[in-house]
């Protein structure tokens, strides 16, 4: 790995990359493996290789890309409309943490759109027809998918350069757009099509098995008996329940998502709730989002057949950043409407929840900070004494649902010390981790170490300003990469989720004197 | 596909390393993925973190949680670390022959 100074000194404002300089090794994703394109049935599946100078397009290729463009332009009228009304003002332009990170010139927003509004300009416009080149139009080249598929796996549809553009142009969605059109033409990553394909198998991104789910969550209430010396129950597929509960998978694999899945069960407990998780249903995330619109209905369609099967009354929705766009934007027109549910009511407090009336979903932080509200909960902000804690927001449940303030209300309540990062670098405006929307993978870490510099940098701010040493969040990608982005280029800072934090303040009856944290580790240093 | 040779015999392996053929797996093989792993020669606790994986591969499908992994081998992560400088999934579950986890991991 590059040292910081270096990957600083990569940053060169003066020149476009030519395609031949562009696939070198930690700056691109792999190729999707073909046993996964094929059982998910995509079109011109192959073995291939970004770093091959051939890859294997199918021999109309080029016929595909303008037929599925042509479709796309008719069935989204925001594609037609985002390429036409660019007046290249550059308001997005230093926006982009990729932009920031890399100083490459093409992930400007702008310029990143460009990449397809060239082609659109000679192919869908009589300008771009008669006059070409002159108007900023080009030909569809092998070179120029090779370039989509380089700059549009370099934008993790995060939207924030949307808050700041005049015309209100989502960048994410000619970035979806075009990944369609790539998904066309066989070219999709691995880390978006095996999970996507892993949830079909076995229910979960990760591919976690239901009898793999059940020995794990054993696990985790052996841990929590440890802990607090209560005997708690998970209960998984349990028909008839109140509701249905849908977490990341990752938030009962990966550290340090396993903390926040230990705080959920302790508060499950606590509450009384009525409540089942899923094994069909056992993935919050949705990883078609990031692929094609049929994907991530099929995926999607999982949850409300899940909920109708086991006969529950609403939905409550783990700490998952993506998952809650597909949620909020979509799933209502794609899946729904859900009318075998009911408009979500608190068993606890009473709360109706019009916001998810449409859906039927609730975020679990909407619902705890109801609970904090109502004084439903007993909470030891103390023990929590030991993190100084600033809040990063999870692109997604911020610009694309606006849950702002509810997580900040809960911090407040079960921690003593917490701080926010600078005001531009927040909220509507937060930066990435830098590596959403799928560009997770180890391969791909130079490139997202440099997207998550921002955001790193406003952490070592908070972190020498104010000694913060733990950043909450409510995202499992937030949970995989913030750890080793901070790692790199900030060190001494921790992350966790909010409802680890609210496992350790929360005071459950019969509990024993509790010595440690969620992670075992003791409660003040 | 590419392939290696390991353990005297050819295996069809990722982009990373990563075995793809997991029912080939041998200790000669897990022997020869820890000389890549800067993880050789393999001691008693190198093969107590593999032998593990592997028993929970083999049951359950999937690599176990971390914290399963530390909690039942009695090793902490910075001692895995020792053990496997890339890391429990990195550089522990290729050792064992496990496929590389995907997602929000």
């Amino acid at each position: 790995m590059k040292k910081a100074e270096e990957i600083l000194n990569d940053v060169d404002l003066q020149s476009p990359k030519k395609e031949e300089q562009l696939f070198r090794k930690g700056t691109y994703c792999y190729s999707a493996p073909l046993k996964h394109q094929n059982y998910l049935g995509l079109p011109n599946p192959r073995e291939w290789n970004p770093a091959d100078l051939d890859w294997k397009l199918p021999k109309n290729w080029k016929e595909i890309i303008l037929e599925g463009m042509a479709k796309l332009l008719k069935r989204h009228r925001s594609f037609r409309l985002f390429l036409d009304i660019c007046v290249r003002c550059g308001a997005c332009g230093d926006k982009c943490h990729f932009f920031l990170g890399t100083g490459d010139p093409n992930n400007m927003p702008v310029l990143r759109a460009e990449l397809i509004r060239s082609v659109y300009k000679r192919y869908f416009t009589v300008s771009g027809r008669l006059f070409g080149e002159l108007v900023g139009a080009r030909e569809l080249t092998e070179d120029v998918i090779k370039e989509w598929f380089y700059y549009f796996f370099q934008c993790t549809e995060c939207r924030r350069c949307s808050v700041y553009c005049p015309y209100g142009i989502d960048t994410c969605e000619i970035t979806m757009m075009v990944r369609e059109l790539l998904n066309l033409v066989g070219c999709n990553i691995q880390w978006v099509v095996e999970p996507a394909s892993n949830c079909f198998r076995t229910g979960n991104h990760l591919g976690v098995p239901p009898h793999a789910m059940k020995e794990t969550f054993d696990f985790a209430l052996d841990e929590i008996k440890d802990l607090t010396g209560l005997s708690v129950e998970a209960p998984i597929n349990r028909k008839g329940a109140e509701i249905l509960f849908v977490a990341p998978s990752a938030d009962y694999f990966a550290n340090p998502h396993w903390y926040t899945f230990l705080g959920y069960l302790m508060l499950f407990h606590e509450i009384g709730l009525d409540y089942t998780w899923s094994t069909y249903a056992s993935e919050g995330g949705n990883f078609g989002l990031f692929h094609s619109s049929e994907l991530m209905k099929r995926l999607n369609a999982k949850i409300y057949a899940e909920a109708k099967r086991l006969g529950v009354k609403w939905i409550l929705g783990g700490e998952c950043g993506h998952m809650w766009r597909v949620i909020h934007q979509y799933m209502d027109t794609m899946n729904g409407p859900a009318d075998f549910l009911e408009v979500p009511v608190s068993p606890i407090t009473g709360t109706r929840f019009e916001q998810a009336k449409s859906t039927k979903m609730v975020h679990i932080s909407e619902f705890t900070a109801d609970l904090i509200y109502n004084n439903k909960l007993r909470l030891d902000k103390t023990r929590n004494d030991r993190w100084v804690v600033t809040f990063h927001d999870s692109c997604n449940t911020a610009r694309s649902m606006g849950l702002l303030e509810e997580p900040r209300y809960i911090i407040k309540k079960v921690c003593n010390n917490f701080y926010e990062m600078p005001e531009n670098t927040i909220r509507e405006k937060t930066f990435c981790c830098g590596s959403g929307a799928g560009l997770g993978a180890d391969e791909n870490l130079e490139m997202r170490l440099k997207g998550g510099f921002p955001r790193a940098n406003a952490v070592k701010y908070v972190k020498e300003k104010h000694g913060v040493n733990m950043v909450a969040c409510m995202c499992a990608i937030d949970k995989a990469s913030l750890p080793q982005l901070l790692d790199y280029w900030v060190s001494g800072v921790e992350v966790c989720g909010v409802h680890e934090l609210v496992g350790n303040a929360l005071l459950m009856k019969g509990e024993k004197v509790r010595e440690k944290n969620l992670r075992g580790e003791p409660l003040t240093d | 596909m590419p392939k290696a040779t390991l353990g005297g015999i050819e295996i069809e392996i990722d982009e990373d390393g990563f075995i793809q053929e997991p029912e080939k797996w041998s200790k000669e093989v897990a022997e020869d993925l820890a000389k890549i792993e800067e993880a050789y020669p393999m001691g008693e606790d190198h093969w107590k973190v593999v032998n593990y994986l592997r028993d929970y591969y083999l049951k359950y499908e999937i690599a176990p949680p971390i914290r399963m992994l530390v909690k039942q081998t009695g090793m902490d992560l910075k001692k895995i670390y020792q053990l496997f400088p890339s890391g429990p999934a990195k550089g522990a579950c290729k050792v064992a022959g496990l496929p590389k986890p995907t997602g929000c991991v």
